[in-house]
Parts: structure tokens; C-alpha cells; sequence
């Protein structure tokens, strides 16, 4: 495949980038639920637009609904959403719920799937068990119980876990906490008993879940994929999130570039526009070349997704590691490049570099993938 | 079409199996592992004559120029397939030269049929090596203040002035060179000529570098007569003359595509592989390592979408200048990197352990890759003015 969008992807970016523009800007989404104190951070009104769209199922087959799209479909409109910080449980619901239930039964897909096609149904993923990623070592235990399970255990900063109608939950069925094996995945509904959560407002103002789990009874029909093998849906999972986390991020470090440039056409100091001056011009033509280079890397990592590539895993994470690297670096010389009014809360710079670092640390930081990249690399 | 590429694959394989020897699947490791073509070129072993004579045959030295031009007629398509290929057995270009990479583009574009047919032909067989003469002492990134001029003589020009940093000048046959032919005018008063360096009045010296070697030359031109033609449709100038200006931006712009290393293997490949080999014990420079391979395989992927566009003329036209200032940027740390792995072995300077002290006279050289066809902040000066469109730039 050519790495650059094909003409069907071609309109599906513009269709994407006027639908997002026009419904889920900044000041229409983000600051209206943020100034409100929405407790779910994000709109369900449009979540149906998402589905008018088509959006919210183009990664569910046709069989159940969806329109059969892949990774590199969803990165198209994830970097939207990045661009225009529009809050939706789109990355966790359509990418990676829908990559879970992918290797689902047919019951649970029927139950779950024609909710998240009509933009009905919100899911979230339940993965991490502490501040910082580490879906190696799982300690929530699936104990067997009759013909199900008794789920015990907890899981932190469950994104939008208080809203969902139902959670993928990664707990360990067998084995020590930080084997491979052992692994299985519950589609756990969001009335379950003995399930409670605590959510916290982040600072990009999402919303994030604690959630306990004491001792939640499972139908033996909630598990996803086979009892003791989730690991390999589990890494599905994850990839699909952290190449989907790539694409956002490239929009939201293109969002931030682009007000900055707008910026620095404008504003006047020492009688002249302040992007005559060769010091900031080179900044931002550096920051230019990185998010090219970025943009091209998150392209590649979810096309070799779709291929199921040899070294998918790799370029997973040089893209959410380069991505990460770049966003950072557009959202600080964004806020830097305009000066004094970049910290007010009235201008939108400073709301991309807390998205940024929201997003940065979801799925893996930096850190992680670098390690990760030395480790799939040999070394 | 598909099907098409999987058989052209499977036939490039075939071939590449069958024509390649294996000294040359090997990466470059120092100057002499290149074959440069021209009149008094030698090959180092059989193996660099066997391939570059087995690529010539099929127009493999440049696989996307058209057949008649000695090249293999390939489409965008079976380009890349090609590359890939021959990647994928870490194959040595057969040729390299600037007539390849720069000459060639700007005639493909600019030449009358008759240039085209003589000299691309020339080119492709690597029978004559070109050399670029553009930099003048006083004039550098601000190339169009040169000087060198040209005065009209009817069928000829009397060419005088000084170029400088002319690479390879001493090794060339035939030399590109921007001459100024009318002193009123900055832009529209240079005209692009071609001419042999063995003209009465040429002459070259050579400048030593802080590697130690000098393959760069001061060249001086005195009274050297260059004809108006070298036969029927064939001008010695490219395009129109005094339009030399826009022949020389477009040559520049293959130039920087060359020198970013886009679609270099081993220049836009992971690092920590190849050194965790001598064992890196060391959780900083482990770090350091990962940090690269991120950046560099991440530039591989732009590399890739970087030449998937330009085939199809997408992308923006000043991308060039932004993959030549991020490539260069990217190996000059690459061989930081490999110095500091390599330790007090790699400051060796003329050892056989190091092949005469091959890491550190490379790691010298890389320095210029920010400053050769352009400096880096040069080419962010194209990025915000051209690309980003930013005032007074
Ligand atoms: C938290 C905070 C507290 C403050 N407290 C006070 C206070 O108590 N009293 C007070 O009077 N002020 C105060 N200020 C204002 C502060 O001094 C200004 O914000 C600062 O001088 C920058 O001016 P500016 O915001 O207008 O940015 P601008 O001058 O518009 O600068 C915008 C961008 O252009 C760059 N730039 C401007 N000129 C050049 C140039 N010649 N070359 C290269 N780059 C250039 C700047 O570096 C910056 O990146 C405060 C600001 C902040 C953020
Ligand atoms: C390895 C190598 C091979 C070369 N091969 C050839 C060749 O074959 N043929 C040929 O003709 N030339 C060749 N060159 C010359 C090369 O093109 C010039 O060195 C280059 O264009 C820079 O010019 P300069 O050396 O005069 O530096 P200068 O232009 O004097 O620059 C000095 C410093 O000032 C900076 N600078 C200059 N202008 C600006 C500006 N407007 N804004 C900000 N900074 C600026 C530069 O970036 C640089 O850091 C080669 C050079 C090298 C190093």
C-alpha cells in the first residue's frame, strides 16, 4: 500500500474533517461539557451524530452491522477528533472494544454490538492497575464460580469507565501476575453488582474511573475470546489503541501547529509580525518536519495493523513514541510561541498541551514504547 | 495489477539471486566500496564489476529512467518493488554518480531530445562522471550571488572565474556549472553549461578535510572556451540561456531528496540491533539507542510516504528541503551514537582493526551533511517561507 490516502480515504478525510469541525469543535463540545461539569465529559447526542456518520461501527464487520473498515480508516478520523479535542469514547469504544469483541462469540457480539453501531452504547477498556501503563502484570483475579466467574480485584483510570454500558475487563484466570498466559477478557456490563467506581476529572477534563471489583458474579457467556489465552486479544487491543492514540495525537499536535502558525501571522512586536523572526520561523519549521515524520509513522503503523505485518508491534510503538515525542514538543512551543496569552484559559493552546499530556500517558507514555522498542528489537 | 507486481517480485527475486554476487550484499563500508563510474574508473574486486555490469544489462543503474535513455523503463510501482528488493538483501547501488542523482533528473526535465539521447545514455552506462560546480568562495547559501561569468564570443562563451568545494572535481570528466552570462540581472542572468574538464583553462586543487581525506576540490576556470553546441539538438547549456536559475533550484531539490537519505536502508534503519551485538551494558546509551531507533525508523516511514508521493506528484514541492534537514540531522546523531559504542576503538585513525580508521573519518563526514546542498538552517528558511508561508521569511 502507498503511504498516503487513497481516493475512498481521501473523502472520508474531508467528510471527517467538516463533520468534526462543524459538531465537535472546541467551543461546542470540549468548553460546553467542561464549563458544565459533565459528568461523563463528552456529549451522547453526539456520539448518535458519530453514528449518523457511520463512524461509531467502521471497524465491526458487515455482518454485524458496521461498515468493515480498519485501522488506517480510524486514524483518519481520530486525527480529527485530535485536532479539534473532540471528547467521544470513540477510541475506546470503536477501536478497542470493537478490536475485542472482534474475536467475541456471536451472542456477545449480538448483544453488544448493534448498541455501539447506533451510537446507543459506550464501552470502556479496564486494563491498568496502577498510574502507569503495565499490561504485563495483571493482578485482577477471575476466580471460576458454577458456570461463570467471581471477578475480585481493581482497576485505575479506566477512561470514561463511568459512563459505559459495559467494560472490557483483562483479568487473570491462571498463573503468576505477570505471566503471558493465564489471561482471559470479560465483557462485564455496567449494572453488575458489586462493581463500583470512583471516577476523577483529568486534567484534559475527561473523565477516568477507579473501579473495584468485589467479588462481580459473570455469566460464563461474558468471556471474550478463550479462557486462559486473552493475552493475544489483550495485545490486539492494545495495539489498536496505541496506533488509534498515534493518529489523535498527530491531530492534536497538527491543531496546535496550525493555530501557532495562524498566530505568528498575526501578532505584532518591535513593529513587526512576530514570525518575521528567524528564531521562532526555524522552531516551527523544525516542529513542521517532526509532525510530517510523525503523521507518515502513524499512517505506517496502522496500515502494517490492517496487513497484519510481520513488525506491526514495532512500528506500533515507534509511532506512539514518536508521536508522543512531537505532540509535546508542538504543544510547548505552541503555548511558548504565544507568549503571555498562551496561559489564559480563555485561548484554546493551552487546552491541546493538557489533552497532550491526557493522551501522551494513555496506552504507554514514551518511556514505555522506547523500552519497548529496545526490548521488541533485541536489546 | 496486483498480480502483475507479485510476478514482477518473484522475477526480481529471481534475478536479483542469480545476478548479485554476494560481496555486494553487503552494507558500504568506506568510500571504495562505491563505484563511481567515469573514464578512469577502476572497480575494487570482480564481484563490483560483475553486478554493476549484470544492473547495466537490464538498466538497473537507473531502473525509472525510460529505455531509450538507458534506463529499465520501470513504473513508480515496480520502482519501489525493485527497491524493496534489493533491500531486502542489503544489495550496494551498482552506481552511483551525480549524474544519477542530479544531472540526470534536471535533463529528464529540462533537455532537448538530443541531450537526452547523448548524455543520460552516458550516464546510465556510467561511462562519464559528472561534477557539480555551483559554490564560490563568496557565494554559498547564497547561491545566486556567483560570479563565475561567461562572456559571449558568438558560437562560444569565455568562461572565468573560481568555484569551490566541487566534489570529486579532480575524478570528473564533465562538470555542471552555473556561469553568469548577464551581469544586470541576479535571477535571470545564469546560464546552466556543461562542459569537459580536460578544456584548456580548467584546473582543479584539492582542499583537505578534518577526515583527512580531500575529495573535494577549488576549481578554477581561465579563459575556458565552452562551444554553444555539441552538435545537432545538442545545446552545451540546459534549458534557456540566463534561465540557468530554474534548472539549478530544480537539480537542487533531487539533490537534497539524495542527501536526506529517503529510502537509505542503512541510513534510515534502527541502530540498537546492530551495536547490542558488542553488548551495551549501559542503561543510558541503551536509552539513547531505543530514543534513535525511534527517530530513525519513524524517518524510514516518512522516507517511504516521501517517495510514494513524489512519484505521483503529490506532496508539497519544497518537501525535499524538509527530508534533507531532517535526514542530515538524523545520521550526524547516527554516528555520534556508533562513536560513543564504539568507545576508544573508534578514535583510532589508522588502525586495521578500523579499516584506517574508517568510524571516526565517517562520523567527520557526516558533519557536512548539514552544510553540503544547502545547510540546515538554510532549508528551514524554504520550510517557513515556501511551506508555511510565513511573513517577511
Ligand atoms: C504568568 C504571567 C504573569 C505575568 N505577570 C505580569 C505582571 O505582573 N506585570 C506585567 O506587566 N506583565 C506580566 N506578565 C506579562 C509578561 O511580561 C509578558 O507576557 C511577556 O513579556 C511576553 O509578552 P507577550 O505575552 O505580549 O508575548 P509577545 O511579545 O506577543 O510574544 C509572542 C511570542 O513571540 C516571541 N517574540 C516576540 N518578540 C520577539 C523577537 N524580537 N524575537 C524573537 N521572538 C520574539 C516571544 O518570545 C513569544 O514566543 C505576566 C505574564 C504571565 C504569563
Ligand atoms: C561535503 C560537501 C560537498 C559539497 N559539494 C559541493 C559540490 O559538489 N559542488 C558545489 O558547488 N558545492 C558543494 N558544496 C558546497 C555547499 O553547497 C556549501 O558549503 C553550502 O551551500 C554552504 O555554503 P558556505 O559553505 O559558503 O557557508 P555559508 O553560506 O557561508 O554559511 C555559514 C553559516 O551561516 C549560515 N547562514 C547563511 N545564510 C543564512 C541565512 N540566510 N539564515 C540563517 N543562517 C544562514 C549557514 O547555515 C552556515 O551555518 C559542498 C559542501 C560540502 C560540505
Amino acid at each position: 500500500m502507498p503511504l498516503y490516502l487513497d481516493e475512498d480515504q481521501q473523502m472520508l478525510a474531508d467528510t471527517a474533517s467538516e463533520f468534526m469541525a462543524e459538531q465537535g469543535g472546541i467551543e461546542k463540545q470540549l468548553r460546553h461539557w467542561r464549563d458544565k461539569g459533565c459528568k461523563d465529559g463528552f456529549g451522547h447526542g453526539l456520539w448518535e451524530q458519530f453514528a449518523e456518520m457511520g463512524f461509531t461501527g467502521m471497524m465491526v464487520d458487515e455482518d454485524h452491522g458496521g461498515l468493515g473498515m480498519g485501522h488506517a480508516e480510524a486514524g483518519i478520523v481520530l486525527e480529527q477528533i485530535g485536532r479539534n479535542l473532540t471528547p467521544s469514547p470513540f477510541l475506546t469504544s470503536s477501536v478497542m472494544a470493537a478490536s475485542a469483541l472482534d474475536a467475541a462469540s456471536d451472542d456477545l457480539k449480538g448483544r453488544w454490538l448493534p448498541g455501539l453501531v447506533e451510537g446507543k452504547s459506550v464501552f470502556a477498556v479496564a486494563v491498568d492497575e496502577g498510574p502507569k501503563h503495565n499490561p504485563q502484570s495483571i493482578k485482577t483475579r477471575a476466580e471460576k464460580s458454577g458456570n461463570g466467574f467471581k471477578l475480585t480485584g481493581a482497576k485505575t483510570f479506566v477512561v470514561q469507565g463511568a459512563s459505559a454500558d459495559m467494560l472490557v475487563v483483562a483479568a487473570r484466570t491462571s498463573g503468576g501476575d505477570a505471566d503471558d498466559d493465564g489471561i482471559t477478557l470479560f465483557a462485564v456490563p455496567r449494572d453488575a453488582a458489586n462493581m463500583t467506581q470512583d471516577p476523577v476529572r483529568l486534567v484534559d477534563s475527561s473523565m477516568a474511573s477507579h473501579i473495584t471489583f468485589d467479588g462481580v458474579e459473570l455469566d460464563g457467556d461474558a468471556v471474550i475470546g478463550d479462557v486462559d489465552g486473552g493475552r493475544a486479544v489483550l495485545n490486539k487491543m492494545l495495539s489498536a489503541g496505541r496506533a488509534g492514540a498515534a493518529s489523535e495525537g498527530v491531530g492534536v499536535a497538527g491543531g496546535a501547529f496550525d493555530m501557532t502558525t495562524e498566530y505568528l501571522k498575526q501578532r505584532k512586536q518591535f513593529g513587526k509580525l512576530i514570525g518575521e523572526f528567524q528564531a521562532l520561523q526555524h522552531r516551527a519549521a523544525h516542529v513542521y518536519s517532526e509532525l510530517e515524520i510523525a503523521r507518515a509513522t502513524a499512517i505506517k503503523a496502522a496500515q502494517m495493523l490492517d496487513e497484519d505485518a510481520e513488525k506491526a508491534d514495532l512500528i506500533v510503538s515507534v509511532a506512539k513514541a514518536k508521536v508522543g515525542k512531537v505532540a509535546r514538543l508542538a504543544v510547548q512551543e505552541g503555548v511558548q510561541m504565544h507568549g503571555g496569552i498562551g496561559m489564559t484559559d480563555e485561548y484554546d493552546i493551552g487546552l491541546f498541551m493538557k489533552r497532550d499530556r491526557a493522551l501522551h500517558e494513555f496506552l504507554g507514555d514514551h518511556y514505555f514504547h522506547a523500552d519497548r522498542v529496545a526490548r521488541l528489537s533485541g536489546y | 495489477m496486483a498480480q502483475d507486481l507479485d510476478a514482477f517480485r518473484a522475477e526480481t527475486r529471481e534475478w536479483l539471486e542469480a545476478s548479485c554476487p554476494e560481496e555486494m550484499r553487503q552494507p558500504v563500508d568506506g568510500e571504495g566500496d562505491v563505484y563511481w563510474g567515469g573514464r578512469n574508473a577502476e572497480f575494487k574486486n570482480e564481484a563490483q564489476k560483475a553486478w554493476f555490469e549484470a544492473c547495466r544489462e537490464k538498466g538497473y543503474t537507473v531502473p525509472d529512467w525510460p529505455k531509450e535513455y538507458g534506463g529499465a523503463g520501470l513504473s513508480p510501482a515496480e520502482a519501489k518493488v525493485l527497491r524493496q528488493e534489493m533491500a531486502r538483501i542489503n544489495a550496494r547501488p551498482p552506481l552511483s554518480s551525480f549524474g544519477i542523482w542530479m544531472l540526470g533528473p534536471a535533463l529528464l526535465h529540462f533537455g532537448t531530445e538530443g541531450q537526452k539521447q547523448h548524455f543520460l545514455n552516458e550516464i546510465a552506462r556510467g561511462e562519464i562522471r559528472w561534477c557539480q560546480g555551483y559554490s564560490e568562495p563568496g557565494s554559498g547559501s547564497d547561491l545566486v550571488s556567483m560570479q563565475t561569468f561567461g562572456e559571449d564570443k558568438g558560437d562560444h562563451w569565455i568562461v572565468n572565474g573560481q568555484k569551490i568545494w566541487t566534489s570529486y572535481a579532480d575524478e570528473a570528466d564533465w562538470i555542471f556549472c552555473l556561469v553568469r552570462t548577464d551581469k544586470n540581472d541576479k535571477y535571470r542572468g545564469i546560464t546552466f553549461m556543461l562542459f569537459d574538464m580536460t578544456n584548456d583553462g580548467v584546473s582543479t586543487k584539492p582542499i583537505k578535510l578534518i577526515s583527512g581525506n580531500s575529495p573535494f576540490c577549488e576549481t578554477f576556470m581561465d579563459d575556458v572556451k565552452v562551444p554553444k553546441s555539441y552538435g545537432e539538438g545538442i545545446p552545451a547549456y540546459v534549458g534557456e540561456i540566463n534561465r540557468g536559475w530554474d534548472v539549478a533550484k530544480y537539480l537542487l531539490g533531487h539533490e537534497r531528496e539524495m542527501i536526506s537519505g529517503a529510502g537509505n536502508k542503512e541510513r534510515s534503519g534502527s541502530l540498537g540491533p546492530k551495536l547490542a551485538r558488542n553488548g551495551i551494558d549501559n542503561p543510558v546509551l541503551r536509552a539513547a539507542l531505543a530514543e534513535y531507533d525511534i527517530d530513525a525508523l519513524a524517518f524510514g516511514c516518512m522516507g517511504e510516504k516521501f517517495l510514494d508521493e513524489l512519484k505521483v506528484g503529490k506532496g508539497h514541492p519544497a518537501q525535499p528541503n524538509m527530508m534533507k534537514y531532517a535526514g542530515t540531522e538524523l545520521n550526524k546523531q547516527r554516528h555520534e551514537l556508533m562513536m560513543s559504542a564504539g568507545g576508544s576503538r573508534a578514535l583510532e585513525w589508522e588502525s586495521e582493526e578500523t579499516s584506517g580508521g574508517t568510524p571516526a573519518r565517517s562520523w567527520l563526514r557526516t558533519k557536512a551533511n548539514s552544510i553540503e546542498g544547502g545547510t540546515s538552517e538554510v532549508m528551514l528558511n524554504v520550510i517557513a517561507k515556501r511551506i508555511l508561508e510565513l511573513p517577511g521569511a
